[in-house]
């Protein structure tokens, strides 16, 4: 086999599941560590170096974090990534002074951003510092995008929110609230060094059924929309009785507010069975806590209009195949409503955009944007977020406005946006003396913490107050420990090696092995000591040894790096090594913020 | 906080054996040798042994003197019986519990100078009374928990860590156990599971006197270039022309093997094994065969490792004695001792 290049950082990297799965590759473990010293200020300035946004994403990520972390392969449930990260958050001291400043003297270059969320407002995030003059324009009269208008503020309050974007705007950025953009041309036009548009997926998807349009338009409401109404205070009460159409995040935030602004009986009505939701499990176990019903194999027929008021929704109750894509109908159901949400997707709407504007668009009339520069066909034009590749998520938006700010730096520099500044790696022996360790190597067996909710007949009288309170001192000392430390890794160098089988009969989880070397991994996995369950992970495979001419392999599904291995080596040719991953940003500053 | 504790980590599909226990169930405490070290080797195999033999726990009695070897039952199989004798004492005391238990598998630990400077005289009685037991000596030719000085089994030439040569002659367990008519005689390396593992199986279910010499290096005082028990030179020298596997005795398969020429044969578990006839200077049921094949690879500067002898039908100590059946304590307390009436018919007897 070849020996595994550890060399290439992406090998390392690979091994801290939680920061490969991240799309800004928020260095996780670091930050646990530093909330266990209770290092807030460090914890939360690691954080805000990736994923600019600790406060909000704490609340309100969509984790791929943890589905991904390496604890959920150990004993079933990840770490509480998300919610230690709101630790960092609430408990950070002032940090003001370790915030990016903008320098004195502007360096002459001005971008605009399209659209004050999560994308733009990385974007400035990243080229402020660097002395960009940046406008943002915003259709509405406050910044925050989506996080503002669709993350009800009991799940997000609005002080963390407008916190955390101030830190960015307060360097200056110009902020021009009420101005939507209805011209491409015309912005082009004002001659900005380079543009980015981080307008969103601002159209919630329409259900065209009979009765739509028939007379209870006004009780038929756009998910997003109702949500956006809601958020500014426009809409404070709905009718006692709610429909919920549709699986997603969005489609839970709605039956939540709802709840919230008089709505006694409130259900999601699915069309299909419950694994295919798209919404988190925990948000979905959030709404069925308030009393929300989740209906599934109903499919949407008609709106029931009675004398120019909706009354009812007809549906059909539907069976599915195995796999869910074919149904047949069993019978059809009236279900009486006052009001119906509609939350059944979002799509980009590019109206403003002139097609003959040089931007080509492509599939599903969208922009075409290199997924790695962030750049579409007209130079020195750059897309993120949801306006980019369609609705994801925060963290995405965050991930895309670090690589559209690199680029944009690169055109107004005059270097090419395909030159990505170089992503680098360290590693640092966590050796202390013998049997200790700079970090944590014993396994904790905790169970994952729960969150602690305010009391159900208290939540509902006030449409802000958070939910969530948080991790307690005592949670979060627990949760904290759960945490494997993926990134301080066994990192293994075969000339010290004497093959003396002390690493592999001392690992507690029997991922070592010495075997003769194979040609082909799928045959070399049946002589591991204990032959992986999981083939997803890779194997670590070592050069020939010099005794034997056999070779190391580590399995790193399950490898819990306690360190054992190292521990009792006695040439060191294991050594537990912290990896710290390099990411590069605009102006090719390495971790920013530290 | 640092910890050397090796930490239970509940994944789920840990094999277990037809006992329901893991192969965590037969470990013992953390070891406190040194990191590297041969015996630590040894005791994976050991603890492998047993969960592949399933083997209660509670069945094995582990016994050994002084010595960094006799440290090591410590370190497996926590729910067996265990004894830490006097320095060189273990075999008498073995002697005794199997005289008094013979239902529990004895395994006893020892090392270079433990059996062969003061436990010499207990080692050659026990081999001929030929005890029920596994002894396995867990040789690396230096007294290593007084720092490094020869013992009896080191090779004359070979240097201590400063490059000081041995001068006197060694002492090979092996031969000496085949001059004493010991029943089961191996060699292994504590760097080769693969060979030790099997030979440990068939030493546990051998009736009778079981010697297992295992070379294994000391990390710390005999790893070095001018040894010859380190892993180096036994990589280098080691002489294995006989896989060993153990197959648990069963319903016999016969199959027909024409001279010089191999036979796949599929064994009750479902593996394919692959025979072959012997080479024609080994036969391991030959003492005298087994003696000169010894010698012979001694000669060209060889370590043959593997199971060297075997004999299946030597008497056992409870034979030779002609013991009751039952362990001791199965006994009623009237029949274990039936009082001074039958003392006193006994002793009648021999007037």
């Amino acid at each position: 086999m070849k020996p595994t290049d550890i060399n290439n950082p992406d090998f390392f990297h690979s091994v801290v599941d939680c920061q490969w799965a991240c799309p800004a590759h928020t260095n996780v473990p670091e930050y646990i560590r530093l909330i266990a010293q209770g290092r807030y200020d460090d914890a939360y300035m690691v954080n805000r170096a990736s994923n600019v946004f600790p406060g909000i994403l704490g609340r309100t990520c969509d984790r791929p974090c943890e589905p991904a972390c390496r604890r959920e392969r150990v004993d079933g449930t990840p770490v509480a990534i998300c919610r230690l990260k709101r630790v960092a958050a609430d408990l950070k001291g002032d940090v003001s002074e370790r915030l990016p400043k903008a320098p004195e003297v502007a360096n002459g270059k001005r971008v605009a951003c399209v659209g004050a969320g999560p994308a733009s407002l990385t974007v400035a995030n990243d080229l402020l510092p660097l002395g960009y003059e940046v406008v943002i324009f915003e259709s509405s009269l406050k910044p925050g995008g989506l996080m503002r208008t669709n993350i009800p503020s009991f799940r997000l309050p609005e002080e963390v929110l407008d916190s955390e974007i101030e830190s960015i705007v307060g360097m200056g950025a110009e902020m021009r609230y009420g101005s939507e953009i209805t011209s491409m041309k015309q912005l082009l036009k004002e001659g900005y060094d380079a543009l980015f548009v981080g307008s969103g997926a601002p159209r919630g998807k329409d259900l065209q059924l009979q009765g739509r349009r028939d007379g209870g338009e006004d009780r038929i409401h756009i998910g997003i929309d109702w949500l956006q109404s809601v958020a500014f205070e426009h809409t404070t009460e709905i009718g006692k009785r709610v429909l919920v159409i549709g699986v997603g995040n969005t489609a839970m935030d709605c039956c939540r507010t709802a709840r919230r602004l008089g709505g006694k009986d409130v259900k999601i009505m699915a069309r299909r069975p419950r694994e295919y939701f798209k919404a988190s499990p925990w948000e979905l176990e959030d709404a069925e806590e308030e009393g929300i019903e989740i209906v599934v194999n109903h499919s949407p027929k008609r709106f029931v209009i009675e004398d120019g008021q909706l009354v009812a929704m007809e549906f059909e109750i539907v069976k599915w195949d195995e796999g869910a894509t074919h149904s047949e109908v069993l019978e059809t159901i009236t279900i009486p409503c006052d009001d119906v949400i509609l939350a059944i997707g979002q799509e980009n709407a590019f109206t403003w955009i002139e097609r003959d504007c040089g931007i080509e668009f492509g599939k599903w009339d969208m922009p075409v944007v290199d997924e790695i520069t962030m750049e579409s066909t007209l130079p020195g034009v750059y897309f993120g977020g949801d306006a980019a590749f369609g609705p994801k998520n925060i963290i995405w938006a965050v991930a895309h406005g670090h690589e559209a700010a690199i680029s944009m730096h690169n055109h107004c520099q005059g270097i090419p946006v395909s030159d990505r500044p170089p992503v680098g790696m360290n590693l640092v022996s966590q050796k202390m003396g013998l049997i200790e360790w700079s970090y944590h190597n014993d396994y904790n067996p905790s169970a994952r913490q729960q969150m602690t909710h305010v009391d159900l007949t208290k939540r509902f009288e006030d449409l802000s107050l958070e939910v969530e309170l948080g991790f307690s001192a005592e949670q979060t000392a627990r949760e904290v420990e759960r945490c494997l430390n993926c990134d301080v890794e066994p990192v293994f160098r075969t000339q010290l090696c004497i093959e003396c089988d002390a690493c592999v009969d001392i690992c507690p989880v029997q991922c070592l092995t010495i075997t003769e070397d194979r040609d082909d991994e799928m045959d070399l996995r049946r002589f591991l000591t204990a032959p992986a369950v999981n083939l997803d992970e890779p194997l670590y495979i070592s050069s020939k040894l010099a005794q034997t001419g056999r070779i190391m392999i580590k399995d790193e599904n399950i490898c819990v790096h306690c360190g054992l291995c190292a521990e009792r080596c006695p040439t060191a040719a294991w050594n537990m090594e912290k990896f710290v991953l390099q990411l590069s940003y605009a102006g090719n500053s390495n971790n920013k913020g530290k | 906080m640092p910890s050397i504790r090796k930490p239970l980590i509940p994944l789920a599909p840990h094999a277990t054996n037809a006992l329901g226990l893991t192969v965590r169930d037969y470990e013992g405490t953390m070891s406190t040798l040194c990191a590297g070290c041969g015996h630590d080797s040894i005791t994976a195999a050991i603890v492998q042994t047993f969960f592949e033999l399933d083997t209660p726990p509670e069945q094995i009695a582990k016994l050994s003197g002084i010595g960094c070897s006799s440290k090591t039952p410590t370190y497996f199989v926590s729910g067996a019986h265990g004894f830490n004798s006097v320095h060189g004492r273990m075999p008498p005391i073995v002697t005794g519990a199997n005289a008094a238990n013979r239902s529990n598998i004895y395994i006893g630990i020892s090392g270079d100078g433990d059996s062969l400077s003061i436990g010499t005289g207990h080692l050659v009685h026990a081999i001929r009374k030929n005890v029920n037991m596994v002894y396995i000596i867990e040789n690396n030719g230096v007294y290593g928990l007084t720092k490094g000085q020869f013992s009896p089994t080191a090779d004359v030439g070979s240097t201590t860590k400063r490059g000081v040569p041995n001068d006197v002659p060694p002492i090979d367990p092996v031969e000496l156990a085949l001059s004493l008519g010991a029943s089961f005689v191996a060699r292994s390396f504590s760097g080769d599971k693969r060979q030790l593992i099997p030979i440990l199986k068939a030493a546990v279910e051998h009736h009778g006197f079981a010697l297992i010499d295992v070379i294994s290096p000391c990390i710390q005082f005999n790893n070095h270039q001018g040894s010859t028990k380190s892993y180096k030179y036994m990589r280098e020298h080691e002489l294995n022309e006989i896989d060993s596997v153990f197959l648990r005795s069963s319903a016999q398969i016969t199959a027909e093997l024409p001279a010089d020429s191999k036979v796949s044969v599929t064994m009750h578990d479902g593996s394919v094994l692959m025979f072959r006839t012997l080479p024609e200077h080994y036969d391991p049921r030959d003492r005298n065969a087994a003696m000169n094949y010894i010698y012979q690879a001694k000669a060209s500067g060889e370590i043959p490792t593997g199971l060297l002898y075997i004999d299946r039908e030597l008497s056992d100590i409870h034979d030779l004695n002609q013991t009751v059946d039952e362990p001791l304590i199965n006994l009623p307390l009237e029949k274990l001792c039936p009082g001074n009436s039958a003392l006193v018919k006994f002793q009648e007897s021999f007037r």
